[in-house]
C-alpha cells in the first residue's frame, strides 16, 4: 500500500546559528554532560556479593503455600495444570484426609510436581489458582546439576514456601480465605 | 652529525618500545574505565585491584587464543599486513622526543676573513694578548659535539633534522598495513573497511602535514628538539611580548591555536579515532579491515591503533605544547639528573593528557557520516591551515608580533563559522535539494526518468 503524497509531509532540516556552526562549542557542551557522568554515582551491582533487590511482582520459582494449619493449601482442581501453557504441572489427586474433611477440604493433591526446566514462568497458574496455593516468588538464582533435580515435587515446593516466608522476601501475597468468592455459594438474596 | 652509541641506543630502544607498549595496554584499560564511568557503569574491576591487571589479563587471552587463518585468505599479505601495520607504527617513535632534548649546534660559520679589531672608546686598542684568534671551525665543531653528547637526549635518534617529515612519510606509509589487511581477507566488509581507511588516511594526510607548516615556518626547523628548544628556551625576541617584558619562551598553541584545533582534529582521523573512526565502524562493518584477523594478529591490529595514538599525543605535545617545559617546572631540583626525570614526567604526563582527551572526546561525539569526513577536510580544514599558512609567512616576511598570528587564527576561526552560517546549511553537511517524487510513485521507488 504506497503512502499517498498528501499524506507526505517534508520536513526542512533546523538551520543552525553561528554557535553551533563552530562546532566547538556543541563538543564542549557535550564533554561537559559526558564528564558530569563520569563523577555521578555509578549504578553497577556487583552481583554475586551484592543481591539485587528484586520487584515484588517478580516471577521466579513456584510455591505451594501452606494454610494457617500448615498443610497444603491446594485443592488439586487442575485449574492450574489446564492453564499452563507450557503443560510442566503434573497433579495426581486424592480424596483429602478426614480430619481435613471437617474444613470442607475434599480432595488435596497426593503429588504435585512442577518441571521448572519446562516451565516459561508466565505466571497463568498463579492466576488460575482459585485457592491462592501456588505463587512465583522473587528466587531468581535457579540452578541444578540435572534435569531430574530441576523437577520440583511437593516437598520441594512446600519447602520453597518455607524459606520464602521465613526469608521474609516473598510474604503471602493473597489472603483470600479458604476458598475464593467464585467457588462460594452466592448469598441467598 | 651526532654519533650513536650502539648500546645505548639498544636501551633507549627497549625502553621506549616497552614503555609505549605497556601506556598502550593501559590505554585500553583506561578506554574501558572512561568509557563505562560516563555511562554510569563500573568498569573491569575485577583482576587485581580496581581491575589494574586487565590489560595483562587481555594480552594473554590474545596469545593463548587459537589462531585462525580462514581459508579463503591470501595469506602472503594476510600475514605481512599486522606487521607492516605495526611495524610503521613503531618506526615513527624512532625521531619522538620523550623527555628531555637538547637541540643539535647549528652548523659552524666559515672563519671571517678579516679579523675585526676591538676598539674600546676609553682605553683605545685592547692590549694583543686579550685578543685570540678565533677557535678554528674544526675546534668549534668538536667543542659543540662534546658539549651536544654531554646532555642526555631521550630521543632514539637525537639530531634528525628532517624529523617531523619522517613521522608523515611513516604515517603515510601505515594505510598499507589497512590495506593489506583488508585486501587479503577477501571479504566485503574488510574491503570497504580498507577502502574507507585508504581514503580517510590519504585526505588527512594533506591537512596533517598543512596544519604544522606554520610552526616550521616560526621555529624555522623540523628537528622537533630545535621545536622544543624555540618553545622552552625562547627564540628570537617577540617585538611586542618583549616590550611587555613578558620573555620569549611561549608555547607554540598561544600564536597557532588554530593549527592546533586542525592539527588534533587531523591527527584522530588519521589515527582512526572515534569521530572518525569509519575503517571500523562495528555497526556498520562487523569489524572493519581486521574482521578475520583472530588471537595475536587481532591484538597486534588493535595495538596499532594505540601506538598511533600516542605518536600523536607526543606529537602535539612537541609542536604545539612546549615539549618537555611547564611554566618552569622542569628546572625546579636544579641537578641535572632531578632535572631529566622532571622533564620526562611533564613530558610523558601532557602525552597521556592528551590520549585521555582523545578518549573523553572518542565516547561523547557520535561518527561523522563518510560525505561529512571528507568535506571537513577539504573544504574546512585545508582551506583554513592555507590561509594559516599565508598569514605566518606575511608575519615572516614584513616582520611584526607573532601575536598578530593569534589574532588572525581566532578571526580564521570564526570567519569560517560565519561563512557557513552564510551558506545557508554546513560546510560540513552540505544542502541538497528536496527532490520530490512524480504523483503515483510511491515513496521509496527509484524513479528512472519515466
Amino acid at each position: 500500500m504506497p503512502i499517498p503524497e498528501s499524506e507526505v509531509s517534508w520536513v526542512e532540516e533546523a538551520r543552525l546559528g553561528l554557535w553551533e556552526q563552530l562546532y566547538i562549542p556543541a563538543l564542549i557542551d557535550g564533554l561537559k554532560t559526558t564528564l558530569g557522568h563520569m563523577v555521578k554515582p555509578k549504578i553497577t551491582e556487583q552481583y554475586p556479593e551484592q543481591e539485587p533487590k528484586m520487584p515484588a511482582n517478580y516471577r521466579g520459582v513456584h510455591r505451594l503455600n501452606r494454610d494457617a494449619a500448615g498443610r497444603v493449601k491446594c485443592v488439586a482442581c487442575y485449574m492450574c495444570a489446564t492453564a499452563c501453557p507450557a503443560h510442566c504441572i503434573d497433579i495426581v489427586a486424592a480424596p483429602a484426609p478426614t480430619e481435613w474433611q471437617k474444613d470442607g477440604r475434599e480432595k488435596y493433591p497426593e503429588t504435585f510436581v512442577i518441571d521448572e526446566l519446562r516451565c516459561i514462568y508466565c505466571g497463568m497458574c498463579e492466576e488460575a489458582c482459585p485457592v491462592d496455593a501456588i505463587e512465583l516468588t522473587t528466587l531468581y538464582d535457579l540452578t541444578g546439576l540435572s534435569r531430574e533435580q530441576m523437577v520440583f515435587d511437593k516437598e520441594k515446593l512446600l519447602s520453597v514456601f518455607d524459606t520464602t516466608t521465613k526469608a521474609g522476601t516473598d510474604p503471602v501475597r493473597t489472603q483470600a480465605g479458604r476458598l475464593s468468592v467464585a467457588s462460594e455459594v452466592p448469598p441467598s438474596a | 652529525m651526532p654519533t650513536f652509541d650502539p648500546y645505548y641506543t639498544a636501551i633507549v630502544i627497549v625502553g621506549l618500545v616497552g614503555g609505549v607498549l605497556g601506556v598502550c595496554a593501559y590505554l585500553t584499560l583506561g578506554e574501558r574505565k572512561i568509557s563505562a564511568w560516563m555511562q554510569d557503569r563500573v568498569g573491569p574491576n575485577r583482576v587485581g585491584p580496581g581491575g589494574l591487571l586487565q590489560p595483562i589479563a587481555d594480552g594473554g587471552k590474545f596469545f593463548l587464543k587459537e589462531e585462525v587463518i580462514p581459508d579463503h585468505v591470501d595469506k602472503v599479505f594476510y600475514l605481512l599486513a599486522p606487521a607492516v601495520a605495526v611495524g610503521t607504527a613503531l618506526l615513527a617513535l624512532a625521531i619522538v622526543p620523550f623527555g628531555a632534548t637538547t637541540p643539535t649546534p647549528d652548523p659552524v660559520p666559515a672563519l671571517p676573513t678579516t679579523v675585526a679589531v676591538t676598539v674600546d672608546r676609553d682605553f683605545g686598542e685592547l692590549p694583543a694578548a686579550t685578543q685570540q684568534a678565533p677557535p678554528s671551525p674544526v675546534e668549534t665543531f668538536e667543542q659543540q659535539q662534546t658539549e651536544y653528547r654531554s646532555h642526555f637526549n631521550f630521543v632514539l635518534a637525537p639530531g634528525l633534522d628532517i624529523g617531523v617529515l619522517y613521522i608523515f612519510a611513516l604515517g603515510s606509509l601505515a594505510v598499507y598495513g589497512v590495506i593489506l589487511a583488508g585486501w587479503s581477507a577477501n571479504n566485503k566488509y574488510s574491503l570497504l573497511g580498507s577502502l574507507r581507511s585508504s581514503a580517510q588516511i590519504i585526505s588527512y594526510e594533506i591537512p596533517l602535514g598543512m596544519s604544522v607548516l606554520g610552526v616550521f615556518l616560526i621555529v624555522g626547523s623540523l628537528n622537533p628538539e630545535k621545536i622544543i628548544h624555540w618553545q622552552a628556551v625562547g627564540g628570537p625576541a617577540d617585538p611586542v611580548l618583549s616590550r611587555l617584558g613578558l620573555g620569549t619562551a611561549w608555547w607554540m598553541a598561544l600564536f597557532q591555536p588554530l593549527a592546533l584545533l586542525l592539527f588534533m582534529v587531523s591527527t584522530y582521523a588519521e589515527s582512526s579515532r572515534l569521530p572518525f573512526d569509519l575503517p571500523e565502524a562495528e555497526q556498520e562493518l562487523v569489524g572493519g579491515y581486521h574482521t578475520e584477523y583472530s588471537s595475536l594478529k587481532l591484538g597486534l591490529m588493535l595495538l596499532t591503533e594505540y601506538v598511533h595514538l600516542v605518536t600523536t599525543s607526543f606529537m602535539v605535545s612537541v609542536l604545539f605544547l612546549g615539549g618537555w617545559s611547564f611554566f618552569g617546572l622542569e628546572s625546579v631540583t636544579g641537578n641535572a639528573i632531578g632535572d631529566a626525570v622532571l622533564k620526562l614526567l611533564i613530558l610523558c604526563g601532557k602525552m597521556v593528557g592528551l590520549c585521555v582527551f582523545a578518549q573523553f572526546v572518542r565516547w561523547t561525539i557520535p561518527r561523522f557520516r563518510f560525505d561529512q569526513l571528507m568535506n571537513l577536510a577539504w573544504k574546512v580544514i585545508i582551506p583554513l591551515a592555507l590561509l594559516n599558512l599565508l598569514a605566518v609567512m606575511c608575519v615572516k616576511q614584513f616582520g611584526g608580533s607573532l601575536l598578530v598570528l593569534t589574532g588572525v587564527n581566532v578571526l580564521l576561526f570564526f570567519g569560517a563559522g560565519l561563512m557557513s552560517v552564510r551558506a545557508h546549511g554546513t560546510v560540513t553537511n552540505p544542502k541538497r535539494p528536496v527532490v520530490k517524487l512524480p504523483p503515483g510513485l510511491p515513496a521509496g521507488v527509484t524513479f528512472a526518468g519515466k
